[in-house]
């Protein structure tokens, strides 16, 4: 046997926190700005704006492409006249309509698949089927059955809400902890009550993720069926005033109702499902 | 203050052989279990991993159902989980995590109609003080350390004053010395409670420690081998735990070192 090597034993005494010279120091002003996610985008919004305005000066075709100035100052006379507003509000009410619907069946259908295996053969087998389909594709159908207005409308949309929601929802519910389930299951909760309570929150990131799917398709969907048909009775919403405007060669409106279909998008996205996500797998750590 | 032989056990475990599935075999996890929990027990389930100790504890939570015997916990047969047998599981998650500490506490204790908003706030309140998160009732579990949230997690077993305590290896996931805390912090809690509990663990000190009564079960499938009394608490640091350990070491792996001996 070899002897070990005798090692001295080292004691020490830990230095005192006021000996450290930077313990914590502030960020400095461009850091902090840095640090600010709408601040950041604002700045990529500037430079796309920029852009769009030096490259219309130099083709200076306003039938091509408009500068960002026309379109602004044509948005700004639109949202004057009151007409974009009461476009855009008809939109967004339909939208509403088609998306609500879209969600509350969603719901029905999820609530049968997790609780029956019949219901879960069901949802897959139609999200299978009908997730793929446009639509608009669905629109010439509508059109005979629902007739010209908001019933086809609301009709093409709950298709496009329907699946998105559904699919991630079922999803979101499936990958949902075992611990979870047997943490609800051990507070008495059964049925509808473990779904709300336990199932819901558990799988709201993908319930979320689900919705701003839907919630995009339904706009794109709705624009599209407007450009088509747009006008009820009079009245149409912003994709009409959109076709409108091209038929005039009106292309700086054309170019406003676009921009005020994005600018409503990013509301959207931005301050709304930001809010919500704030508010929820924010604060709940379900998102990083 | 020692219950008498007489008095009707909280728990009783008759004849128990558990059975699950999976996708080619039928496992049968444990093999006609009997063991009785009387109030204040703080009965521990140890075994080798495979033994069907969290098996046995997931059919006393009514997530299993026995194939062959009966569970009965204060005289009832036990169909479906509920709240008179809270668990409280190994893994962290177990909290949910859109509520706070207080909101996670309170939950089962309104869901399941106990009480009303107001007092079951201030009983949860009271629970979490006691395991000495009074500071962190507005937190959400994310912001918490692995043994904070097992701690939320035991005041909120505890806040529903169930007839007994479900423990599935609490501490297993902690480090060894936040576990030492959290066991004597169980202990003390015990003391000032008298709550009636079952813990499953595979380590053998903890199992000295934490019991005053212990089952040992032997692997595939689970059979009960011994039912054996732990040491009088003060006991619980001296010689005689090792010498239990010892002896509770040589009773489970008594195949093992027959089969060595055979070499």
């Amino acid at each position: 046997m070899t002897d070990a090597i005798l090692r001295p034993e080292i004691y020490r005494e830990p230095m005192s926190q006021e000996k450290f010279g930077i313990v914590e120091k502030p960020l400095t002003l461009f850091e902090r700005l840095y640090n600010q996610d709408w601040l950041r985008k604002l700045f990529v919004l500037i430079v796309i704006a920029a852009c769009w305005e030096i490259y219309a000066r130099w083709l200076d075709n306003e039938l091509l492409v408009p500068t960002f100035s026309a379109t602004v100052r044509a948005l700004f006379n639109g949202i004057a006249s009151g007409v974009i507003l009461t476009r855009a509000a008809l939109t967004i009410k339909v939208l509403l309509m088609g998306f609500a619907t879209g969600v509350f069946m969603a719901a029905v259908l999820t609530f049968l698949a997790i609780n029956t295996r019949l219901g879960n053969d069901f949802l897959e087998t139609m999200t299978a089927m009908f997730n793929p389909l446009p639509a608009i594709a669905l629109l010439p159908l509508a059109l005979i059955w629902f007739g010209l207005g908001t019933g086809s409308l609301i009709f093409v949309l709950v298709h496009s809400v329907l699946w998105a929601v559904a699919l991630n929802t079922h999803a979101g519910f499936r990958s949902v902890s075992i611990t979870h389930r047997m943490v609800g299951q051990n507070y008495g909760l059964r049925g509808v009550g473990f779904v709300a309570k336990i199932l819901i929150p558990a799988a709201f990131p993908s319930i979320l993720a689900g919705l701003k799917i839907g919630w995009a398709f339904a706009w794109r969907t709705l624009i599209a069926a407007e450009l088509v048909f747009g006008t009820t009775s009079g009245q149409g919403g912003l994709g009409w005033y959109i076709f409108e405007a091209k038929n005039l060669l009106n292309i700086p409106e054309v170019f406003a109702g676009l921009l005020s279909i994005i600018l409503i998008g990013l509301f959207i996205e931005n301050v709304v499902f930001k809010l919500i996500e704030a508010r929820t797998i924010g604060r709940w750590g379900m998102q990083n | 203050m020692a219950p008498t032989a007489n008095t009707r056990p909280v728990v009783e475990v008759r004849g128990v052989t558990l059975q699950y599935k999976t996708r080619d075999h039928l496992v049968t996890a444990t093999y006609r279990v009997d063991f009785n929990v009387r109030r204040s027990d703080r009965f521990v389930l140890l075994g080798p991993s495979g033994c069907g100790k969290s098996t046995i504890l997931k059919a006393i939570g009514g997530y299993l159902h026995p194939t062959e015997g009966s569970i009965h916990v204060n005289g009832r047969d036990v169909t479906r989980p509920g709240p008179d047998r809270m668990m409280v599981f190994q893994e962290f998650d177990q909290l949910l995590p859109w509520k706070t500490v207080l909101q996670n506490v309170m939950f089962p204790l309104v869901t399941s109609g106990k009480y009303e908003k107001a007092a079951a706030r201030e009983k949860a309140l009271g629970l979490i003080n006691k395991v000495n998160l009074g500071k962190f009732a507005a937190s959400y579990p994310h912001t918490l350390s692995g043994g904070m949230k097992q701690r939320v997690a035991i005041a909120r077993g505890m806040a529903m004053e169930p007839d007994v305590l479900l423990m599935d290896e609490p501490f297993a996931a902690l480090d060894a010395l936040t576990r030492v805390r959290m066991q004597d912090e169980l202990l003390a809690l015990w003391d000032e409670i008298k709550f009636t509990v079952i813990f499953v663990t595979h380590s053998i000190p903890e199992a000295v420690k934490i019991g005053n009564r212990i089952l040992l079960l032997t692997p595939h499938p689970g059979q009960v081998k011994a039912e054996i009394n732990s040491l009088p608490r003060a006991r619980t640091e001296t010689a005689a735990s090792a010498e239990l350990g010892q002896k509770i070491h040589a009773m489970l792996f008594a195949d093992e070192i027959e089969d060595m001996s055979h070499d």
